[in-house]
């Protein structure tokens, strides 16, 4: 049995040389975060790192914050899986920067200050604005980072080849998930609590880097493989995937045609045009996101880093076009989906081929696949990073010092509730993932999507632009968008009915589609319309100081 | 920006100051320069990526098409498109905004100067 010997010696040469990476990277990060703590003096420090980051700084932080492990593994997989299909998410996630770069970057950068909320309330009585937008971004930060720590804890006993019924360090598959998710926990926690905005933006710089030249030599590997022959790519991929060509054209995995079914067709399409909308609205809503423009000192540099962040994105996303159709044509979907069912594998497999073919047998395979799976680790700790800095920053900005102690709230006391509330949500992620490692990954992810979308964006977009808009009509839309994607979600085949359903023996759907957008979106600017009009609330005073600070940049923080 | 209100500055309320910059014409054009640039813009990226979206589902013959003998469909140049046009609307809006909106919001900061908000310190 030599093979299985050469195997298992990989496994454990690349096992632990992902360890040892993984440290280096931890290590790095940590320097990086005690070192930016001594930088963190007042309340715009920690919130805002200072507001000292350049546009390229900030546009590299702002691909470190967005392209997150399901960018990264999971569309590199639905590609080497389902071909095509995949490419869907690419487009949209890239596509959607254009909202925030036209529409919201700057005038937010201009008229807030830490939050979202800053600039939703602006014009608003304080309290119930600023209560909902805490719900709001506390809701779709933890769908979010749910989806980062699950994934982690799916990710680890893949990378460290734990197989069911072998253990690890005297853990076995189960036991490594929980640690795993418990030590990204503990080390968000700490990039948060110590390093603030400071520490949490050079540690998305770092990754983003690591990232993009870990995507680029993987690029070129696959290519040189087929001799920069785009379309010889493309062929061996569909040959390899048994689907033929169809392998390269939609529908495969997204609007199937179901034959002799019209209405499940019907829905099926439905539910591709309803991704769709999710995904290019979703991104302009995202806190997390957000408060990253306040990172940069003025609303030109704002403009900046979201022009390097689609340059930064957008070239990513052309990679994992590569990387994806090349786990299909050279790993094959076969060996994907025997390590993992959903192919979140595909490209740490890849990188072992590449690998063994470039640098040489079993060891270059293992130390390339070390590598990508570090680099993978290193995305998850700084999605993580950004998404629980945006709850706490909102639970201590908007909720504690606003709605709580009414504005009167000491920069020191702010701070330190907000080191708190990061120690507090990360707990709570900490143990809500544990429990929730069932989960599939995709639908968390799909869900912090429609939400931002259907309840952040309506507001946000009003706010900035609609004179008329009030109270009223913010509440309306946030929790009208978030409570109706929510409910759409909670009755869809997604979670019971089906069967890849959360509760697959159960079944109380009702809602056909698995994305709720369509419908929650439409109906989150409905909401927004309808509570304004019914509210006499109006303050004009207030929309031309609001106007003037965001288009001018007078009395910017 | 009317000249009056400047003058009159220490006694009437940072509200008015903001009321009477809205109302100037000179606001009046900076507006129209942003939106008008702007919400053309995101119709028009908004259309084109709901085409290529509506063509995934319903227009797969069409999608299917190979370019030449080569395994290069157009739904894949129409998903390569969507990215140039993403990076062409960003760098012309980029070009844009430093040219046309930029200068005029420079000027109607210069003459407002920094006025305090009207409750204190927001945010």
């Amino acid at each position: 049995m030599p093979t299985v010997l050469a195997a298992e010696a990989t496994s454990s040469t690349a096992r632990t040389l992902t360890i040892i990476l993984f440290l280096v990277f931890v290590a790095v990060t940590l320097a990086i975060t005690v070192w930016a703590s001594r930088q963190t003096k007042t309340a715009t420090d920690f919130y805002a790192g200072g507001r000292s980051f350049s546009g390229f700084q900030n546009g590299m932080a702002i691909g470190g914050d967005y392209m997150s492990a399901a960018s990264f593994l999971g569309i590199a997989g639905i590609i080497a899986l389902n071909g095509y299909d995949g490419f869907l998410y690419s487009i949209g996630f890239l596509v959607a920067w254009l909202v925030a770069l036209l529409l919201v970057a700057e005038l937010l950068r201009n008229s807030g200050r830490y939050t979202m909320a800053d600039v939703l309330a602006f014009r608003m009585r304080q309290k119930p604005v600023r209560t909902a937008a805490a719900v709001s971004t506390i809701t779709v930060s933890i769908f979010y980072l749910l989806a980062q720590m699950v994934g982690a804890g799916a990710l680890v006993a893949l990378l460290l080849g734990i197989k069911p019924g072998t253990t690890f360090m005297g853990m076995d598959a189960g036991a490594a998930k929980i640690a795993t998710i418990v030590l990204v926990g503990a080390l968000m926690i700490i990039y948060v609590t110590i390093g603030g905005m400071k520490g949490t933006t050079y540690v998305q710089i770092v990754k983003a880097f690591l990232l993009m030249t870990g995507a680029l030599v993987m690029t070129i590997l696959v290519l040189s493989v087929f001799k920069f022959n785009l379309s010889s790519l493309l062929g061996d991929a569909a040959q390899s995937s048994g689907k033929g060509e169809a392998f390269l054209e939609p529908g495969l995995r997204y609007g199937v045609e179901v034959a002799n079914n019209a209405t499940q067709t019907f829905y099926n399409k439905m539910d591709l045009l309803s991704l769709g909308i999710a995904l290019v609205l979703g991104t302009a809503g995202l806190p997390h996101i957000l408060i990253r423009f306040y990172t940069v000192p003025t609303a030109r540099a704002a403009r900046k880093s979201v022009l390097w962040a689609i340059g930064i994105i957008g070239t990513f996303y052309l990679f994992t076009l590569a990387l994806g159709f090349g786990a299909a044509a050279l790993v094959g979907s076969e060996a994907i989906t025997a390590q993992d069912k959903a192919g979140n594998t595909a490209a740490p497999q890849l990188a072992q081929e590449l690998g063994r073919r470039f640098l040489g047998g079993e060891t270059g395979g293992a130390t390339l696949l070390a590598i990508i799976a570090a680099v993978a680790f290193a995305t998850i700790l700084a999605v993580v990073a950004g998404l629980t800095l945006a709850s706490s920053s909102s639970l201590a900005h908007d909720f504690y010092a606003n709605v709580v102690k009414d504005g009167k709230a000491s920069e020191r006391q702010e701070v330190n509730v907000a080191r708190i509330s990061a120690l507090a949500i990360g707990a709570i992620a900490i143990l809500l993932s544990i429990f929730a490692q069932n989960l599939n990954v995709a639908f968390l992810v799909a869900l912090a999507f429609a939400v931002a979308a259907s309840g952040n964006l309506p507001a946000i977009l009003y706010s900035l632009f609609w004179k008329r808009f009030n109270t009223s009509g913010a509440t309306w839309a946030i929790y009208g968008g978030l409570i109706s994607a929510v409910v759409l979600v909670f009755f869809s085949p997604v979670v019971s009915g089906s069967a890849t359903a959360m509760f697959s023996k159960s079944d109380w759907q009702w809602f056909p589609l698995n994305n709720p957008g369509l419908i929650s979106i439409p109906f989150g600017f409905f909401c927004g319309w309808l509570g304004t009009i019914i509210s006499k609330e109006r303050d004009d005073a207030k929309y031309a100081e609001l106007e003037v600070r965001s288009l001018t940049g007078s009395g910017a923080h | 920006m009317s000249t009056e209100a400047r003058d009159t500055a220490p006694t009437e309320t940072p509200e008015d100051r903001y009321l009477a910059v809205q109302r100037s014409p000179e606001f009046a054009q900076l507006r129209k320069a942003l939106r008008g640039f702007v919400f053309p813009m995101t119709v028009a990226f908004f259309v084109w990526y709901a085409l290529y979206v509506i063509l995934s589902a319903y227009a797969r013959d069409f999608m299917s098409i190979r370019i030449g003998d080569s395994h290069i469909n157009v739904a894949l140049i129409f998903g390569l498109l969507q990215f140039v046009t993403t990076f062409l609307i960003a760098w012309l809006y980029a070009r844009y905004a430093s040219r046309r909106v930029d200068p005029l919001a420079d000027k109607i900061h210069e003459e407002l100067g920094e006025v305090p908000s009207a409750d204190g310190p927001r945010g």
